[in-house]
């Protein structure tokens, strides 16, 4: 049952093939049995999942089930849950039973009927590109557990791979869902920012915060992006524009299409695997009639170094409200107020948590303003005028998804300028607030290789389709990693 | 740029983070790693560029001051480190 599609799923369930009790007994047998080697769960929830899933059979047996009612899904432990633990991998939230649910917590679990098998393992307030600063320790990649998942979102794409959930959640602010899922074999999409709530989902860094998904398909993606899109009242930056039918829209010829590929992106700095993987899917694309052009980002090349200044003063102010009086970690060792601000937040946050709010202070503090911060936002202004230039001439934009193939445990963790790096080819989308999707074109040495789709505004409808035609032609998203 | 282990106490402060002291002089190393791989920025030509707060330029929407939220004190407080007759605790901070 792990290796079906959603759509199989529904389908499976809606011929009464098995009920959603035992298709999520299934999960929860496997995820009991198999995510000791992988470390992707941090909190299993099966009472949850089975009372749900007991009352999505219900739902089925009236008639009343919609496309995704009785199939289960895992959630980053990103997502605020009513009654359930809400870490987001740190010391600091390791007690927090969140007294609310996240509005896509609501559209996935209440509205649409999908069970909830567990909340998953996730870098420390998602800030990390391996899942190694988790406080709940480091995410196995699947494909080779000596190797990192990816990060942020690495709970969540290893247990899809390894079919411990059908699908899961994820966030990415600068790369979190892109770069795990081109780790893993993936398809993983971030939408356009503001497409999916924000509210309930743990803050970092907020102009480039977006929810999205991760799957073994872009049809997948689809149906689940689908039901956790929408304007939400409860998150004042969320979209008041109707969504487009993103499944209806996966049947579309893709011929004529015109795809970009930024020059600054093929530059020197992909490894051999990724450039021959990318190159293969650029000359799959070609047979199904797409036109692709060379474009120029000019820009692009100084997304890091913006990155890492927006996000580091964006998140320094979101985590200033863990003080250790209203939730969260508290010292037990404070004498008066500053020091039980002080020892709470040096006790609860781990280190690259404390690297980020240092620089984010640095950065907003008086003197460095002008240089750091305000020149940052100049440039993110540059970097999205790059794009609305590029998207005159061009329907998408195709890149890499990742420099390399998933790297081993330790390889960057002592070098954050290396581990930043890593992000090079994703951050620019979450600067100027762009959908874009990872997905797999090919493996080296066993391992997964994914390439990038970048969208226009709003055109996460033509960024899955395009997905899908590809996935229609090509079977390199239907392997799945020995063992599992 | 490049910051002394002094100056990353003074930002520590400033976040009011009680830093490790073993760990003080490897932060100010990667903060200096940090800030060099940023100061990329400062050779890009933004004169006349206005900075980007917001990918679609929106502004926050406004909502009519209107009472919508029921009284959850309790269930927002189970959680709480400390609290007595609905009040969170902390230390004495008035003499």
């Amino acid at each position: 049952m792990h290796t079906l599609s959603l759509n199989e799923l529904a389908a499976g369930l809606k011929a009464r093939k098995f009920s959603s009790r035992e298709l999520t007994q299934h999960y929860l047998t496997r995820i009991a049995e198999r995510d000791g080697a992988l470390n992707s769960y941090v909190t299993v929830t099966p009472e949850i999942a089975l009372a749900q899933a007991d009352a999505a059979d219900a739902r089925l047996a009236r008639g009343e089930a919609g496309a995704l009612t009785g199939i289960p899904l895992a959630q980053k432990d990103i997502f605020c849950t009513e009654g359930v633990r809400t870490a987001c991998g740190s010391k600091m939230l390791d007690k927090f039973i969140a007294p609310y649910d996240a509005t896509i917590v609501k559209k996935l679990h209440a509205e649409a009927g999908m069970p909830l098998l567990g909340k998953l393992n996730m870098d420390e307030f998602a800030m990390g590109s391996s899942n190694e600063t988790s406080f709940y320790g480091p995410v196995k990649n699947p494909w080779d557990l000596g190797r990192v998942p990816g990060g942020s979102s690495g709970g969540s794409v290893a247990c899809v791979a390894a079919g411990l959930a059908p699908v899961a959640t994820a966030t990415d602010t600068g790369g979190s869902i892109r770069q795990p899922a081109a780790f893993t074999n993936l398809t993983g999409i971030k939408p356009t920012y503001g497409r999916v709530s924000r509210y309930g989902m743990i803050a970092f860094a907020s102009s480039l915060d977006q929810a999205g998904v991760v799957a073994r398909s872009a049809e997948d993606a689809a149906l689940v992006l689908q039901a956790m899109s929408g304007f939400d009242p409860l998150d004042s930056t969320s979209l008041e524009r109707p969504v487009d039918d993103l499944v209806a829209g996966l049947g579309a010829s893709i011929k004529g299409l015109k795809i970009g590929l930024p020059k600054e992106y093929f530059a020197d700095g992909m490894s051999a695997a990724v450039r021959a993987g990318v190159e293969s899917a650029i000359a799959q694309l070609k047979t199904l009639g797409v036109e692709f052009r060379e474009i120029s980002l000019p820009n692009a090349p100084l997304s890091v170094p913006t990155y890492y200044v927006v996000a580091p003063a964006e998140a320094s102010s979101n985590l200033a409200r863990f003080d250790g009086v209203r939730y969260g970690h508290r010292s037990v060792e404070a004498r008066n107020l500053e020091e039980l601000y002080k020892k709470s937040r040096g006790e609860g946050f781990g280190a690259e948590v404390q690297r980020r709010i240092m620089i984010g202070t640095y950065v907003l503090s008086h003197g460095y303003y002008d240089a750091y911060y305000l020149q940052a936002q100049k440039v993110r202004k540059l970097i999205y005028e790059d794009f609305k230039r590029a998207y005159t001439e061009v329907d998408l934009i195709l890149a890499p998804s990742t420099t390399d193939v998933a790297f081993p445990f330790g390889d960057k963790s002592d070098d954050p300028v290396a581990m930043y790096l890593n992000d090079i080819y994703t951050i620019a989308a979450n600067l100027a607030g762009i959908p874009a999707m990872s997905l797999p074109c090919g493996f080296s040495e066993g391992l997964p290789v994914g390439f990038q789709l970048m969208g226009n505004y709003f055109d996460e409808g033509r960024l899955l389709n395009v997905a899908h035609q590809f996935q229609l032609a090509t079977d390199f998203h239907r392997a799945t990693p020995k063992g599992f | 740029m490049s910051l002394t282990p002094e100056q990353v106490q003074q930002v520590a402060h400033l976040a009011r983070l009680e830093l490790n002291a073993e760990m003080v002089p490897t932060y100010a190393q990667q903060i200096s790693n940090i800030l060099a791989m940023v100061d990329q920025l400062s050779a890009a030509d933004t004169q006349g560029v206005s900075p980007m707060a917001h990918p679609l330029g929106l502004t926050q929407r406004l909502r009519p001051d209107v009472v919508t939220e029921p009284n959850r004190r309790e269930a927002y407080q189970a959680h709480a480190p400390a609290v007595e007759d609905g009040l969170f605790l902390v230390p004495k901070v008035i003499e």
